[in-house]
């Protein structure tokens, strides 16, 4: 399985981009969650972008990963954004209600 | 056990069964949505049909794997193994698919520690285990993307996760031909 690096996260402006792998499940999870929430520290990042254009597969551990993030910068005005979403990740977000939180672009 | 008429004709009559066993570990996840995928795919499922079964077999296995058995070890970044806080639950998970009269019928069985309130776990955004950054939407995933689910678990000896689905696409695709 290709493995998430460094360069997969990025701060431009006050935006952390995070591009997500091919397949965003719990064994991927645990790696995105602790580079994200270290890369949140950083004082000038307010709002969070998840790049899904690689991605074809998600289950509920990508919706676990969007709440927690979405719960660490929403009280600070914060904003949670989604784009490049396919089909099936467009339908996981409306099943879990995600898209009345995250910006769906 | 084509019925008639080699690949055009009933597809859908086809009977057709496999058992997988593999161990309860957060690398098995994605071999088995895949190898239930590839399953199914003489049917000619819908790349929609085909998502939902890997989205419902993903999360019934990693509720085996992290909850039944707790092995939460799951770390896909730079190639590094987080180290093992806790020893490996050496279980296995069994994955069970038959086909018959155009209905897939899946069967996941661990031999976990169970689930004392199977109600309270089917909760939409209830997690017994809010501090994994899991959203609690296993269930509810299942039961959208799936016609039937059924969950029997006794606590201390295991659970079973049973989800049917009508695979629907032999039949159009037989008609435009």
């Amino acid at each position: 399985m290709e493995q998430l690096t460094r360069e997969d996260f990025k701060i431009i402006d006050n935006y952390l981009m995070i591009r997500l792998p091919k397949e965003v499940d719990h064994y991927n999870a645990g790696y995105i969650c602790e580079q994200a929430d270290r890369l949140l520290m950083d004082e000038s990042v307010q709002n969070i972008v998840f790049d899904f254009a690689d991605t074809g597969f998600m289950d509920s551990s990508g919706v676990g990963i969007i709440i927690g993030r979405y719960k660490k910068i929403s009280c600070f005005g914060g904003k949670v954004f989604a784009i490049h979403c396919s089909r099936q990740i467009l339908r996981i977000l409306s099943v879990s209600g995600l898209h009345k939180l995250v910006e769906i672009m | 056990m084509y019925e008639k008429g080699g690949r055009k004709g009933k597809v859908l009559s086809v009977k057709n069964e496999m058992e997988i066993l593999f161990d309860g570990v957060a690398e098995n996840e994605g071999f088995a949505r895949v190898a239930v995928a590839a399953f199914v795919t003489h049917l000619n499922p819908t790349l929609e049909e085909l998502d939902d079964i890997k989205t419902a077999v993903s999360e019934a296995v990693t509720n085996a794997i992290i909850h039944g058995y707790g092995n939460l070890e799951g770390y896909g970044g730079e190639g590094k193994q987080k180290l093992k806080s806790q020893p490996v639950h050496p279980g296995k998970v069994r994955l069970h698919c038959l086909l018959e009269d155009g209905i897939l019928h899946i069967e996941i069985e661990d031999t976990g520690r169970g689930i004392e309130d199977v109600d309270k776990a089917m909760i939409p955004l209830y997690t017994s285990r809010p501090d994994l950054n899991r959203a609690g939407m296993g269930f509810a995933l299942m039961e959208a993307f799936m016609d039937e689910l059924e969950v029997e678990s006794t606590p201390g000896q295991g659970t079973v996760v049973r989800m049917k689905k009508k695979m629907e696409a032999g039949d159009w695709i037989k008609e435009g031909d």
